[in-house]
């Protein structure tokens, strides 16, 4: 909490939704979000080392149970991913998308956390004063992961079909290979490659940040007496269930658009 | 809403993220896996392979009693037929040696009758010769009735 300033609601959800920055150059553009940067990084490690940890002693024979998790992770993932994709999914796509996965639910699953008390920690703690938790509430996040998506698809367009097949698709498809259609042809495809990055990074972050905001909407509700809290207490728990959901299902939706993305660039019409 | 450097240092960092799996992750959990369903495939193949055999061996051995209990039957029947046999000759030698034993007993009683008959027959003779001899003493001569003496000794036999 920031004890120096006047504890209003605007403050107080004001102070929750900024981050730590640090300049690093003239403009504007050259800030960095300490805090997204450093918890992702931090459950990036985790995630990945935690597999590492476990699959370095992978066996073919009776695995152990926390190999047996692993798998069943790394199989469900596989799984989506064959359904998608018809090609040799293991060089990339599918590792890519159990990246994705795991990295993106650890990251909304920092959403679980109690947003107040964590704050007390930073702030008392560490002495951080401002300080999110949650690295896809922060919009950098999502347009990183969903611009990689991006670039990589068009990557595998060139790829796979060649610059010329690429743009053979992007003047020729969907409505057909007459002259007269090109320019209607080039400008859906456009607003196609426009709108799915957008669609992509936006919806996971819309998700993960409005869980956010009833969060805090909830505790402000929290500090207006005796029946505020005890609304607030069973509204948030009843959130936070719910939560456990979107939060999942968004890590997953995330990862099946990628996957499918991705699978389309490798597909000619 | 402010897009700024942190975009990019997160994309660095998800790609960084996704060289780690593709290099250390994926390979040797996929490994692990598909040698497992290797194993199991086999494991199954060889649980076929063993019943198809326990089958045929199953199927063999059957054969087998069947003709161990038949061979058995035969050596059984064998063995009475032989049986039958044995008690039946058993049966004849005894009766060709009672019937022997019979006729060399026959035979022998008779000899003895026989000669009881000649040596009573003999006594008579010498008896009657003797009483003859007795009453005739004075007015027989041996000499001279020798023929009739002869004759009468014929008779008595």
């Amino acid at each position: 909490m920031a004890s120096d300033l006047e504890l209003t609601p605007t403050s107080y959800i004001t102070h929750h939704l900024t981050n730590l920055t640090k300049s690093v150059g003239e403009e504007p553009f050259w800030t960095l979000h300490v805090d997204t940067l450093v918890m992702s990084v931090i459950l990036g490690v985790l995630g990945m080392g935690f597999l590492w940890l476990i699959v370095r002693r992978a066996t073919p024979g009776v695995p152990t149970k926390r190999q047996a998790f692993v798998e069943l992770l790394v199989e469900f993932v596989d799984f989506e991913v064959k359904n998608t994709f018809h090609g040799n999914r293991h060089t990339f796509i599918a590792p890519a998308a159990l990246t994705i996965f795991v990295w993106v639910l650890l990251l909304n699953m920092m959403d679980f956390l109690p947003i107040d008390i964590m704050a007390w920690i930073y702030e008392h703690v560490f002495g951080l004063h401002n300080w999110r938790s949650v690295p896809t509430t922060d919009v950098n996040t999502t347009f990183a992961l969903a611009l990689s998506i991006w670039l990589l698809m068009i990557f595998f367009n060139i790829q796979v079909k060649g610059l010329g097949g690429w743009m053979h698709e992007l003047f020729c498809t969907p409505f057909g290979k007459n002259p007269i259609l090109w320019p209607l042809n080039l400008l859906f495809n456009l607003i196609e490659y426009v709108s799915k990055p957008l669609s992509h990074s936006l919806r996971l972050f819309g998700n993960i940040y409005a869980g956010e905001i009833i969060f805090l909407l909830l505790g402000m509700w929290a500090a207006t007496g005796v029946t505020g809290s005890f609304f607030s207490v069973i509204l948030s728990v009843g959130w936070l269930i719910f939560h456990i959901l979107i939060v999942a299902l968004q890590a997953f939706i995330f990862m099946m658009l990628a996957v499918v993305y991705l699978s389309m660039a490798h597909e000619s019409h | 809403m402010n897009i700024n450097f942190t975009l990019i240092s997160q994309a660095v960092a998800f790609s960084v993220f996704i060289w780690f799996t593709i290099k250390f992750v994926w390979p040797p959990l996929l490994r692990a896996i598909e040698e497992r369903q290797k194993q199991i495939a086999d494991g199954l193949a060889a649980g076929e392979r063993g019943k198809k055999e326990l089958e045929l061996a199953s199927q063999r051995s059957s054969e087998v009693l069947k003709e161990a209990k038949q061979r058995a039957a035969e050596i059984v029947t064998q063995a009475e037929k032989r049986a039958a046999e044995v008690v039946e000759e058993a049966k004849q030698n005894a009766k060709i040696e009672g019937e022997r034993i019979l006729t060399g007993a026959k035979a022998e009683i008779e000899h003895e009758v026989f000669a009881a008959k000649e040596a009573l027959r003999q006594q008579i003779a010498d008896l009657a010769l003797a009483g003859a001899t007795k009453i005739l003493r004075r007015e027989v001569n041996a000499r001279v009735h020798a023929d009739l003496l002869a004759s009468i000794k014929e008779e008595l036999k």
